[in-house]
């Protein structure tokens, strides 16, 4: 194949944008291991960061409480953001959808404080319980500008013809909604999920303004910790963290795989009994 | 769209788990739903054995919130929205909790174990009395050095890090005031002056220190001196403390001509809805026993004198930590400052960062 | 028209209550002098004061080399991971990194920047001598770049996946080059990516805060290192606020530059 030459080189460059991307991580791990205490040098092997871990139970409660949020508010961003790109799109003049975008970007382009400052007299204005419903209401709002913003391209680059094609044949707004349109920006909806959940697991200022009464996520553990110096406890948690990621990442890609694979099959089988 | 319905399932019921489990945990530690009390602390500033002690002992379930600087924790406190039985500013900020009627005052009855704080920590310009907080920590502003770079006779008083020779080595506290302080304090000004010119003065001092400040860092100051990342640091004493701890090379010096003597305290604010339980854990935490595990477990000067014969002699006869009487009585406590000059202060040491060399 | 707004309602709302609401809230603050006062003198002290200025061609200076290197580094690492076999799972593995802490991951890169960290180590050992890393204007661009990189091949990727690769096939067969088919066909077509990534990148590079005290020592001040300042330390939310209203405009602009100019009749829908 001439693709031979160019690929080998590509695939250095690859390697080395991966290597730089997790270099700092590798280098948290390789510290959750040291006997000491610090991160400057190594001075031996020890479990005993992951003991304390373990033993630490309002560690792996603020785990699991960050772990709710991210997955549900990018849920919940996802689904509302997906209908708003969906809606801008119909809009039918250019500058009203510029208009909107931009209103969209808004909260992009503030700083978090800002952010959590007015969200905090926001809630309290309204009476609402700081806790952990503010922080998932919050999170939902810095949420939704990145889905759109994954998921209108998408809608824009599909092609109109497709979907005059179902409405000719006949098809209902939701059936034209679930079975044209969905399917064709389930990428992007996928890629604003990823982006909107990583928002959530790295926000500290928004959610330290908007909690209360207990609740607390991992982002504000860790900063609020930074006074003392930070623990290697947290970097054995980050490394189990980072090692139930890739697992999770490996799962849904052998589960994709297989589903890929039955597909092929029945279609094979559809085709088999169409030729019958 | 089978498959969007199936993943969205899949994370419903996986939320519903974890919260399941998250209930759980928390099930084991709150067995008792109606006696509890919430504190409101930095992080990791109290040894959490003493929590778990204090839970035993008493019954109270203890919910424990964190912040990371008095300005956050005001915003937090003055908005409303939760309510903390305790928590813990600084010096100034106690001050201007009090004046802006954020804080319950201390019935001073139910706080027996109050005498065993040493008396020259109580009534500060800050709480005149005492009547709205009990001292926790304290400490002082100075300087760190690390003896493989820097002799002890160099770094003695503020005015010699003006010196040429620390050209790009010291590191500074991202703090205005602080550092405020140690250009204001070698001209002979108070570090609570509100005078404008005495300001400008200082502050055109402290540009002079530009070409000798290698960057103005929070608490990562740790991280890098224990690193050995530059020869000078100007820090908390608390600070220090944990750098030494993981650095024999470092030392801590405040210098004789006065400096900053900071406290940490406890106080309970006006939102505190479980004032027993906050007045129980108060007296707790005087108990000179749990006082001095406390102050070995963070590392900070205890007020409390009641606590120091519990302290191992080579930490009470410290005098980095403990300094001479005569030393303390060359520090200075922060005042609460009018808003105007607050701002002044921040703006001045603003343009200190912006100022290029 | 009933069905086409009803499931418009959820955005709109959230656009009035976390949006509109909000940012009405920082204009009407960016009115107030620290003492409570109604003034204009917020903006007049910005608009006056070289500080602010300075910090403002800082900021866009800095965003702007921030995103043109993410840009540089995204867009092969997205067309060399579209024509990989798995392309979905490397996608996923490039997104992973973001999901560790970032305080976490900036101390890492103090560890391996720091005098005695293993970058320094690695130059004395192969006879380079150890140099001064952190703190310079280098070492903060790496580290923005680095944690905006994510941001950036994402929407570029997608883009990548959507081209139809039937169009490249035929640029090819027309006998374009290699070089000349990227040029006019496959960067054209996949600029909508292009363009959200350097919207989800340039904005909130303006207003990063925390590595620029970290990584950077507070030499690099940006506006958003400011406004984290009048809100957490001076409390002087005023003129927090005006710079919060200084960097809504500042997005505004960048939307319209990067907006969609070709008028509806020129696209093939």
């Amino acid at each position: 194949m001439k693709r031979d030459h160019p690929i080998r080189w590509s695939n250095l460059y690859l390697l080395l944008v991966f290597i730089v991307l997790y270099l700092p991580i590798i280098y948290l791990i390789i510290y959750s291991f040291n006997a000491g205490d610090t991160m400057d040098r190594i001075t031996g092997f020890s479990w005993r960061h992951y003991l304390t871990l373990f033993a630490d139970t309002r560690m792996i409660s603020i785990v699991l409480n960050t772990v709710i949020i991210a997955v549900l508010s990018a849920l919940l961003a996802t689904i509302i953001g997906t209908f708003g790109a969906l809606g801008i799109d119909q809009l039918k003049k250019r500058s009203l959808q510029n208009g909107i975008l931009s209103l969209n970007n808004v909260l992009m382009v503030s700083p978090d404080v800002i952010i959590g400052a007015s969200f905090l007299i926001f809630f309290t204005f309204l009476g609402v319980k700081l806790g952990f419903g503010s922080v998932l209401l919050s999170h939902i709002a810095f949420s939704v500008p990145i889905v759109v913003l994954m998921v209108l391209p998408k809608i824009k680059d599909m092609s109109q013809t497709m979907i005059d094609a179902a409405y000719d044949l006949g098809a209902t707004k939701w059936q034209t909604l679930t079975r044209v349109i969905l399917p064709a920006i389930t990428p992007g909806i996928f890629a604003g999920y990823f982006m909107a959940f990583t928002y959530s697991l790295d926000d500290f200022a928004v959610t330290f303004f908007v909690t209360g009464n207990g609740f607390s996520t991992l982002s504000v553990e860790i900063y609020s910790r930074a006074r003392q110096g930070i623990d290697l406890e947290v970097n054995a948690l980050s490394t189990l963290m980072f090692l139930v990621s890739l697992l999770l990442v490996g799962g849904y890609y052998l589960l994709n795989r297989y589903n890929e694979k039955k597909k092929i099959h029945r279609a094979k089988a559809s085709q088999e009994v169409d030729d019958a | 769209m089978k498959k969007l319905t199936l993943i969205i399932t899949a994370i419903l019921i996986f939320c519903g788990v974890l919260f399941g489990i998250n209930h759980e945990l928390n099930a084991k530690t709150s067995a008792d739903g109606q006696r509890v009390l919430n504190i409101y602390n930095w992080g990791d500033y109290i040894d959490p054995a003493l929590i778990k002690k204090f839970e035993h002992q008493t019954g109270y379930h203890v919910v424990y919130e964190t912040f990371d600087s008095n300005e956050a924790m005001l915003t937090k406190i003055k908005q409303g929205g939760t309510s903390y039985d305790l928590a813990v500013p600084s010096d100034y900020t106690v001050q201007r909790m009090r004046k802006a009627h954020l804080l319950v005052k201390l019935d001073k009855r139910r706080l027996p174990l109050l005498k065993n704080i040493d008396q020259r920590f109580m009534n500060l310009t800050f709480d005149p009395g005492n009547d709205y907080s009990v001292p926790y920590f304290w400490g002082t502003l100075g300087i760190v050095y690390n003896d493989q770079m820097v002799k002890a006779s160099q770094v003695q008083h503020w005015s010699q890090l003006w010196n040429p020779q620390f050209k790009n080595q010291i590191m500074l506290t991202d703090s205005a005031r602080d550092m405020l302080a140690i250009a204001l304090i070698p001209l002979g000004y108070s570090v609570n002056t509100t005078n404008k010119t005495q300001l400008d003065q200082a502050a055109k001092r402290l540009d002079q220190l530009a070409p000798n400040t290698k960057a103005v860092v929070a608490d990562e100051i740790k991280m890098y001196m224990e690193q050995d990342e530059a020869a000078v640091a100007v820090t908390y004493s608390g600070e220090a403390a944990e750098m030494m701890a993981n650095n024999t090379h470092l030392h801590y010096v405040v210098p004789s001509e006065g400096s900053n003597m900071w406290f940490d305290n406890w106080v309970i604010p006006k939102t505190a809805k479980h004032r027993k339980a906050a007045y129980a854990f108060l007296n707790f935490m005087l108990e000179p026993k749990n006082a001095a595990q406390n102050a070995e477990y963070i590392g900070y000067s205890t007020p409390n004198k009641a606590a120091m014969k519990d302290l191992p002699a080579s930490v009470r006869n410290d005098a980095q930590f403990y300094p001479s009487r005569e030393t303390v009585t060359h520090l200075q406590v922060y005042k609460d400052l009018p808003l105007k000059t607050i701002g002044d202060y921040n703006d001045l040491f603003l343009e200190f960062k912006m100022f290029k060399k | 028209m009933k069905s086409k707004t009803a499931y418009l309602t959820p955005y709109f709302l959230w656009i009035a209550l976390f949006v509109i609401a909000p940012m009405a809230l920082i204009l009407y603050q960016s009115f107030f002098s620290i003492t409570g006062h109604f003034t204009f003198g917020n903006y007049e002290q910005y608009l006056s004061s070289g500080v602010y200025l300075k910090m403002t061609v800082n900021s866009i200076w800095y965003a702007f080399i921030i995103t043109v290197l993410a840009l540089l580094v995204s867009y092969p690492t997205a067309y060399l991971i579209n024509h990989l076999k798995n392309k979905q799972l490397w996608l996923l593995l490039i997104i992973l990194p973001t999901w560790i802490n970032l305080l976490l991951k900036t101390y890492a890169f103090i560890g391996l920047f720091s005098q005695n960290g293993s970058i320094n180590d690695f130059l004395r050992f192969v006879g380079l001598g150890s140099h001064q890393i952190l703190f310079t204007d280098a070492s903060f661009i790496f580290v923005a770049t680095y944690i905006e990189i994510p941001f950036m091949i994402l929407p570029i990727f997608n883009a990548l996946d959507e081209l139809n690769p039937s169009l490249v096939n035929a640029s090819r067969d027309l006998g374009a080059s290699a070089w000349q088919t990227f040029r006019r066909v496959i960067f054209p077509l996949t600029m909508p990516g292009v363009k959200a990534g350097v919207q989800a990148v340039f904005i909130p590079s303006l207003s990063l805060f925390m590595i620029t005290r970290l990584i950077g020592g507070n030499r690099v001040i940006t506006l958003g290192t400011a406004i984290e300042e009048h809100f957490l330390v001076t409390q002087n939310w005023g003129m927090g606020s005006t710079i919060g209203v200084i960097l809504i405009l500042a997005m505004f602009v960048v939307m319209f530059l990067t907006r969609d100019r070709k008028n509806k009749g020129g696209q093939i829908r």
